[in-house]
């Protein structure tokens, strides 16, 4: 059964916003309540249609009484912040990502119209160590717990999105753990990191990346609203990139350095509110993560239309190479036109001061 | 005066003349070069979700082993025909020489003398790629972590992969235990070959204990460093990095008969009894072989 009245929490980013855009221009969609903390920009807003924005906190219990006023039937929990920047800082993230999530599910649990809950969490609760295997399977948990961060907020959500599941068994869930998105349009840690000319990264590790392009990841989420998969499913692009690969495709300058000055420079951009390295984002810049995605295709039933190599190419198109490939090909092919022109000569040279011995044309004949 | 015409002396059932192949010149090596360091500067290569890298794996890691495996070990192998040419198979090792060398010569030697240039997947111990730089390039040749998610994700996808399952117990023995086999751990590499049906080709490597003789363990250092053992040997840390550099001896390898374990069925890996059975048959099998190869070898450097 479509659902009819839905409600999207955390319109104002540009995923959310998106998802409620697709929603409300479903018309079998009866009402589609975005909510978030902050309005959404301009553009935004006229993307959003007939979406109803509601400014509210899902710290607040107030999000009980939306729920309850328009009898939502499905809600999609968007509203996680992945950077202590967006936040505000570490504390108002961890404040919003849990305690947010807390309310809204001990919300859903009293409304009874509630039937549905989709969560956008993330591959990151698998964390990224050395000691893990180098595709996850959604039956596997990461070997070292991440500790803080990001991961351990959705490692977190999950744990009381699992209860809320437990406490209503009717209610259908499906929790997406997506890989890192990006694409033109969206605003997400690896987009931040790779719009940089020079980019950093760990001395002496490459990190295997999986992507997920923008318009896959929209999608899924308007599927696992609209649809009935229940349960837990990882998503992501087909294939895997290296780090250094990425960012050589993408033509920028990668520079290496040693993992403590990685940490200052981590510290540095996220005074001046660039790119967040922190700690578990600097064990992801290590390691890497890849997950298995079979479940997505067979028993979600979807396809991403891009591959990780695609989705970065995509990406490409946005962010002007600072080495560009042309100039790599140009010089590259003079320099082979050079070593012909020179290999020619001394070869002519060569062919001058010692004759090739001429091939055997005679032979003695053989007796008839 | 017009030419005389040349007639072809040859008989006919004569193979034609063919001029003997050159080896390509070096401007095409120059120029084969650029086109990788051009490629490598624009990302246009492809590497799988273990972070394996064909190309940099044939053109530059594969080239610096050879020497080394041809030269300087003048590594013999025995029994490649053992070895599948198609299709998932389980290669397990005797592990030794205080640096998992014997590792890197293994997979030359199935990727330069098997008919069909197969390439090996390690697997390693998580120290490996806690490493950095080590632990990067040790990917990037395929090698992915020892555990049984990775193992049967690899031979379900039809590759070569290659175990050690002695792990620091064999690489980091003394001197004065070589060529006996230490447990082979806890007979996880039999239960992944189980659960995918694929054949385990023993393997029996000769050569590789004396090329660190370790006479010594300085656990102090190796407890500081978090290391499972620190090598003590004849010239390390006597001489430095000198003593860095590995003893040429004589190294044999040989690939044994493959034991099939596709007729126990998948739910077999359940059963500990036949899996502990299994991994003795392996054992035993590697230490024969070991011994035969030490009897077929004239001297250790010989």
């Amino acid at each position: 059964m479509p659902p009819s009245v839905v409600l999207v929490t955390g319109v104002s980013r540009w995923l959310g916003g998106a998802l409620a855009a697709e929603l409300a221009a479903d018309p079998s969609i009866e009402r589609v309540i975005g909510v978030d903390t902050v309005p959404p920009a301009p553009a935004m807003l006229r993307r959003l249609g007939r979406t109803e924005f509601v400014r509210a906190d899902i710290r607040n219990p107030l999000i009980g009484k939306v729920i309850g006023a328009a009898s939502v039937d499905t809600v999609v929990h968007m509203n996680i912040s992945s950077t202590p920047a967006t936040a505000g800082g570490r504390g108002p993230m961890k404040e919003l990502n849990v305690i947010g999530t807390m309310q809204l599910l001990a919300a859903c649990q009293r409304a009874p119209s509630v039937r549905r809950f989709v969560l956008k969490s993330t591959s990151a609760v698998y964390g990224a160590s050395s000691r893990d295997p180098a595709v996850f399977t959604e039956a596997m948990q990461a070997r070292a717990v991440p500790a803080g961060g990001f991961a351990k907020d959705s490692l977190d959500i999950e744990g009381y999105v699992r209860a809320f599941r437990r406490r209503r068994p009717e209610v259908d869930v499906a929790v997406l753990r997506f890989t890192n998105f990006i694409g033109p349009r969206i605003d997400s840690l690896l987009t931040g990191f790779f719009r940089m000319p020079v980019v950093p990264t760990a001395l002496g590790y490459d990190a295997r990346v999986q992507l997920l392009h923008e318009d896959d990841a929209l999608a899924v989420l308007t599927r696992a609203t609209t649809g009935d998969f229940v349960g837990t499913v990882n998503v992501g692009g087909e294939g895997t990139l290296l780090l250094s690969q990425a960012i050589r495709r993408l033509g920028r300058v990668e520079v290496p350095l040693p993992s403590p000055a990685l940490g200052s420079v981590g510290r540095l951009s996220r005074r001046f509110g660039f790119v967040d390295y922190s700690p578990e984002q600097m064990r992801f810049l290590n390691f890497g993560r890849v997950v298995d995605t079979t479940v997505l295709r067979t028993e979600f039933g979807y396809t991403p239309r891009y591959t990780t190599e695609a989705a970065l190419i995509d990406y490409a198109r946005t962010v002007p190479p600072v080495v560009s490939p042309r100039l790599v090909d140009a010089v590259t092919t003079r320099l082979r036109s050079a070593v012909e022109r020179v290999g020619d000569t001394a070869d002519a040279v060569g062919a001058k001061l010692r004759p090739a011995p001429p091939a055997p044309g005679l032979r003695a004949v053989r007796d008839a | 005066m017009p030419e005389a015409r040349v007639i072809p002396l040859r008989p006919d059932d004569d193979d034609p003349y063919v001029p003997p192949a050159s080896a390509p010149g070096w401007e095409e090596q120059l120029a084969g070069g650029l086109d990788f360091v051009r490629r490598r500067l624009t990302g246009e290569y492809e590497t799988d979700e273990f972070g394996f890298d064909p190309d940099l794996t044939d053109h530059v890691l594969l080239p610096l082993l050879r020497p080394l495996f041809s030269r300087w070990f003048r590594v013999e192998s025995q029994g490649l025909s053992n070895v599948p040419s198609t299709g998932g198979a389980l290669v397990v090792a005797n592990h030794s020489g205080t640096l998992p060398i014997d590792s890197l010569m293994t997979t030359v030697a199935l990727h330069d003398q098997h008919p069909a240039q197969r390439r090996l997947r390690l697997l390693g111990a998580d120290l490996v790629f806690d490493l950095p730089f080590i632990g990067s390039m040790s990917r990037k040749m395929g090698t992915t972590l020892a555990c049984n998610e990775d193992a049967e994700r690899l031979l379900t996808d039809g590759e070569l992969v290659g175990v050690f399952p002695e792990g620091f117990k064999g690489i980091g023995k003394p001197f004065r235990e070589r060529y006996t086999l230490q447990r082979f751990g806890r007979g996880g590499f039999v239960t992944a070959a189980l659960r995918t049906g694929v054949p385990i080709i023993p393997c029996a490597i000769v050569g590789a204990e004396e090329i660190y003789p370790m006479i010594g363990n300085a656990k102090t250092a190796a407890r500081l460093l978090g290391l499972p053992y620190f090598p003590i040997t004849p010239t390390f840390p006597l001489l430095g990095p000198l003593g860095m550099v590995p003893l040429p001896s004589k190294w044999l390898i040989a690939f044994g008969e493959p034991i099939e374990t596709a007729s126990y069925g998948p739910a077999a890996a359940e059963d500990p009894m036949l899996v502990f059975n299994l991994t003795d048959q392996v054992r035993e099998t590697i230490q024969h072989s070991l011994y035969q190869l030490l009897l077929q070898r004239r001297s250790v450097f010989g």
